[in-house]
């Protein structure tokens, strides 16, 4: 599974560090170092939804304070 | 709202906008011989002797708008037509001599090299003359004045001299691409290649980013230029240009802070490899200094790193107020990276031939670095951040750095580091005096522009270099 976040300047107002290192803890809490790549971007072109993140393509808004419920049902869901 | 510093620089814009004008309409090269007439139409002479030499010129300009002189590899070229041969004669006693009887500079002068004529007028004897200045420092009356070419004063590596038109020439061996000739010669007549054209091309041929992205990568120098509209508008017209995304510099910045300081604390002595031309400068006055210079690519050329290899395809273009970073992309080491570079005079004039209001545009974001990044701009920022670098990673290095503001200041810290001598671990080289803030291709060169770029680094969402720099992977 390939999760991309957005780390250009207007996600990175939204909170994008926050959400990074929740997600990195999470990835690590859970073990899933293998089966789970994260990857960075400068711009997914809906800045008015960031912090922009994807799972294998689909796109999904995420706030620093959604980020465990984001992991528990399209990461750890669909694992 | 005023744009830029002098009519000179006016002039080269009105040029480059012509030129990207019709390189938009895919126009080019056809209408290239009709700009100098768009730009000086009518009769009357505005600037030189006639229309037609003025036309002359603006020819030359266009030519170098679009791309210059491919025979000469250097980014500067001079346009010897426009050269107004002033006058080169060193030091000389002018008509404000009123012959008194002091004769300062007689007894100042270590040569001999003054004598007086029957109304007790002073004379300068060239044979005997060394230049040194001492008499035109002691004559009450300022009489004695240094007829210096200002291309050639501005030129602190000496590589302008005069050819046999007496025209400017420069000497590509000593020549750094710094810009400050091209800066401050009062007739324009130095000027930088530039790259729009292709440019343009790219973002034409990225089809709306759709068959590639193209980055701009801005200075953090930035934030001292545009005063007439807020940053946040500068950032969505360079989108409205065609621009996928804007990045800022500062966040290689960020990158090289880290690495430099790691192999600072490793090498015990570096200088750094930050500004194009300070890094020439010392492959070509300093070689044995050059094992010196840091290992870290620009902070331009890490960023884009970066991007590229994430994303090989992207193409990737440098706005900054530097024209050293054009030759900089010419280097082997930096061309895999940077596709392109252009000043912020050429943004002004690309933003302006698509007729962008800033002034009417939302404000759009910029924020990736932290305060050290952003800070790279300003002379000292780079030690400064240096200095963070090595406290965030607890690295026991006790930094003694030396910031050189200028060619000249880096000259002096060179030779005493090659004669052993310098009380300094660190050599913070800018060509520019003030740092990037003082680039040949900014808009404006202001006293206050130091305090915009500290005010933009501490606007930065992250303070500190690790923060800034925890998103990448």
């Amino acid at each position: 599974m390939k999760i991309t976040i957005c780390i250009g300047s207007s996600c990175h107002v939204h909170g994008s560090r926050p959400v990074v290192e929740q997600i990195q803890q999470l990835v690590e809490d859970n073990g899933l170092q293998d089966k789970v790549e994260l990857a960075s971007t400068f711009c997914m072109g809906r800045c008015r939804e960031g912090v922009c993140v994807t799972v294998d393509g689909e796109f999904h808004s995420v706030k620093p304070d959604s980020v465990g419920e984001f992991f528990d049902t399209y990461v750890l869901g669909a694992l | 709202m005023k744009k830029f510093d002098t009519k000179v620089q006016y002039l080269k814009y009105k040029v480059l906008r012509e030129v990207a004008r019709e390189a938009w309409a895919g126009r080019l090269p056809q209408t290239a011989f009709d700009i100098p007439k768009t730009i000086v139409p009518g009769t009357q002479p505005t600037m030189r002797c006639c229309v037609y030499k003025e036309r002359a010129i603006l020819g030359e300009r266009v030519k170098i708008a679009m791309g210059g002189d491919p025979r000469n590899e250097n980014v500067i070229q001079v346009i010897d037509i426009a050269c107004d041969e002033c006058p080169m004669g060193g030091y000389e006693v002018t008509s404000a001599c009123r012959g008194c009887l002091a004769h300062r500079c007689e007894d100042v002068c270590k040569r001999g090299a003054i004598s007086f004529d029957h109304n007790h007028v002073a004379h300068i004897d060239k044979s005997k003359c060394v230049e040194c200045g001492m008499c035109a420092k002691v004559c009450p009356y300022s009489a004695i004045h240094n007829y210096i070419r200002p291309c050639e004063r501005a030129c602190k590596v000496k590589a302008i001299s005069m050819d046999e038109s007496k025209a400017a020439h420069i000497d590509n061996d000593k020549c750094i691409a710094c810009g400050a000739c091209v800066y401050q010669c009062p007739f324009g007549a130095i000027t930088d290649k530039s790259y729009i054209l292709q440019i343009i091309d790219m973002l034409k041929g990225s089809i709306g980013n759709t068959k590639y992205k193209t980055y701009a990568i801005v200075a953090p120098s930035i934030s001292s230029q545009f005063t007439y509209a807020k940053l946040g508008q500068v950032i969505t017209g360079i989108k409205r240009l065609g621009f996928f995304t804007v990045i800022e510099a500062a966040l290689g910045a960020d990158m090289v802070a880290k690495a430099e300081s790691k192999e600072l604390a490793e090498h015990g002595f570096l200088t750094s490899s930050c500004c194009p031309a300070f890094v020439n400068y010392i492959q070509k006055n300093f070689p044995d200094l050059e094992k010196y210079i840091s290992g870290n690519l620009s902070p331009m050329a890490t960023i884009s790193k970066y991007l590229k290899d994430k994303e090989p395809d992207c193409k990737i273009v440098f706005i900054g107020p530097c024209t050293a970073k054009k030759m900089e992309v010419q280097r082997e080491e930096v061309k895999q990276y940077v596709d392109a570079v252009m000043t912020f005079e050429e943004l002004q004039a690309l933003i302006d031939s698509r007729d962008i209001d800033l002034t009417a545009l939302e404000e759009g974001v910029l924020d990736n670095a932290s305060y050290f990044g952003r800070i790279f701009a300003r002379s000292g920022g780079l030690a400064d951040a240096v200095a963070q670098g090595l406290k965030e990673q607890n690295l026991d290095f006790d930094l003694k750095a030396c910031s050189c503001d200028g060619i000249e200041e880096c000259r002096i810290a060179l030779l005493k580091k090659s004669k052993n001598v310098l009380d300094a671990n660190f050599i913070e080289g800018m060509a520019c005096v003030g740092g990037c803030i003082g680039g040949a291709g900014c808009l404006t060169h202001g006293e206050k522009n130091k305090a915009e770029v500290d005010k933009y680094g501490r606007e930065a969402y992250e303070k500190t270099i690790s923060d800034a720099l925890s998103v990448l992977k």
